[in-house]
């Protein structure tokens, strides 16, 4: 028999705030430890070079891509994905504005988006809206557009300010 | 569309090389909807010492990898293949940011391109560098990767930056697994283009890198780092280490650097503009470095404009020449984002827009 290195190896960390174990082989990134060994979908597989932003992940807070980080690096570390964002108090505030203003189409950037956006909320509760462009340049929406998106964003930074904040009528659905 | 069904593997030993075929499809046997990482074995050192041991067990089919978005998209297209890779990531020591303008500032490698940015004393008193960090990809990629990693970028082409399949297309090129430059077939040189935005930079700043091996370290300039060869395109052994860079301290001098991308948001320079002038008390220039990046191999010094600039008041007869100069020097090649022309006739206005960024008036 040839000789072959079959191993996998066996990290601990946290994810979406719970302790946990898997094993995987070791070549392996986090973008596919997530969906493949812990079958969470939520991290979206895109261009697989860090051009596009969907697999963005939060390590210890910061956000990087998952494509480009091997599942390795996780060891000892705290990962959020999108599937961590809402609590059984219900959804996200930012995972609700996408929703409210219409800030998702298809849906498939709207993870890596809405986990980009949490990190910038962190640092900054109130963002201009060229903070909000700026923080979110590498995260990339093939449908439509980026308007109604920037406006969840600010949607959601009032509500967790406590303030409401009025949007154009026609960037709103279904709110009536 | 339909997916093709790609062959199962035949007992092989798992090793797939390019030589061999297919290396996506080869070792696995479904379908190929992912491009994936090679195989190789992961080291994580916690101190500088031993990271050049382990670099120099793995012998040349070693590679250091600080944040991984150079090397992990160029091993997922099997342009770099190493067997080993050593991860700087957790070495402290190598994430430091030391002193100020007075002394000169001493940045790790390892120090993220974000922190950079948002370094207090580099902002106050290195303002170009952390603005021209600010120019480099995305915040999230920047979260991830390191000033080193931006100095040590992989050079780029359009015919090197490809899948393996698209290379294969094309019967690859002389920088891996080939043997003929597609911009210039005639050509025995590659011609593949540096295009990290800190490295005309720190070229026209005069910054310092100190590199480490098991044999000792030593420093060298940032423009003695670079080589005008798009294969072999650092003086550096491939067992060195890249611990840090030396800003100079501040002493009257100046600086900028502009950029040339097609999105603003997100892109690899196709040309990039660093100046620094040295100042005297009345306002002439006592010392010039104009360094043109994203149209050869290595930084370009353009000595003609420095020449044109010297010994006078930067006025716009001065920068008009200099322009000029640069003009006549850049000569980019078809191998990068928008026509090599334009990109030529572009060096002309933004050497003027850096020069008119750094007048008094």
């Amino acid at each position: 028999m040839p000789e072959r290195t079959k191993q996998k190896t066996h990290i601990e960390f946290t994810l979406n705030g719970e302790a946990v174990e898997v094993a995987f082989a070791p070549h392996k990134t986090l973008l596919e430890v997530l969906r493949e060994d812990l079958n969470l979908m939520g991290t979206k597989h895109g261009c697989e070079l860090g051009e596009c932003g969907t697999c963005a992940v939060l390590v210890n807070g910061r956000s990087a891509l998952s494509c480009l980080v091997l599942g390795l690096e996780a060891e000892g570390r705290s990962v959020e994905t999108v599937e961590g964002m809402a609590s059984p108090a219900g959804l996200h505030p930012l995972q609700e504005t996408f929703a409210d203003t219409g800030a998702a189409q298809c849906g498939y950037c709207t993870p890596g988006f809405l986990l980009v956006a949490k990190e910038l909320l962190a640092a900054n509760p109130r963002p201009t809206r060229e903070e909000i462009k700026e923080a979110l340049c590498g995260n990339l929406c093939r449908c439509t557009g980026y308007i109604k998106i920037y406006e969840a964003v600010e949607l959601a930074a009032a509500r967790m300010r406590g303030e409401e904040l009025e949007l154009p009528r026609e960037a709103v659905y279904g709110l009536d | 569309m339909k997916l093709s069904r790609a062959p199962l593997a035949e007992g092989g030993d798992g090793r797939e090389t390019a030589a061999r075929g297919d290396p996506f499809v080869k070792a696995r046997g479904i379908y190929t909807v992912m491009m994936r990482l090679p195989k190789f074995e992961y080291r994580v050192p916690r101190e500088i010492k031993d990271a050049a041991r382990m670099m120099a067990d793995a012998g040349p089919q070693g590679q250091f990898v600080a944040g991984g978005t150079d090397l992990y998209p160029n091993m997922k297209r099997r342009q770099q293949t190493p067997k080993t890779v050593i991860s700087v990531g957790r070495i402290a020591e190598l994430n430091r940011i030391e002193g100020d303008g007075e002394s000169g500032v001493r940045i790790g490698a390892g120090v993220s391109l974000t922190d950079l940015c948002e370094h207090p004393v580099v902002n106050r008193d290195y303002p170009m560098v952390a603005a021209a960090a600010r120019t480099i990809s995305t915040p999230v990629l920047r979260n991830m990767g390191t000033v080193g990693g931006n100095l040590l970028l992989d050079t780029r082409c359009n015919y090197y930056d490809q899948n393996y399949e698209w290379r294969k297309g094309v019967n690859f090129c002389m920088k891996k697994d080939g043997d003929v430059c597609w911009v210039a077939p005639r050509s025995s040189k590659c011609w593949a283009v540096q295009s990290a935005d800190l490295v005309p930079l720190m070229v026209a700043l005069g910054a310092r890198v100190r590199l480490v091996s098991t044999v000792g370290e030593r420093e060298v300039t940032a423009e003695g780092l670079y080589n005008d060869d798009g294969i072999d395109y650092l003086h550096k052994r491939p067992d060195e280490l890249l611990a840090d860079i030396r800003l100079p301290p501040l002493n009257g001098w100046r600086a900028v650097y502009r950029k040339l991308r097609r999105r603003d948001a997100f892109d690899f320079p196709v040309l990039g503009v660093a100046v620094r002038l040295d100042m005297g008390e009345d306002g002439t220039v006592k010392a010039a470095k104009l360094i043109l990046g994203g149209i050869a191999p290595a930084p370009l010094a353009v000595r003609e404009a420095e020449a044109a600039l010297v010994g006078a008041r930067l006025d716009p007869e001065r920068i008009a020449a200099a322009a000029e100069a640069c003009y006549v020097k850049a000569r980019p090649l078809d191998n990068t984002d928008f026509i090599m022309n334009w990109r030529k006739q572009m060096a002309r206005i933004y050497v003027t827009r850096a020069l008119e960024a750094l007048r008094d008036d």
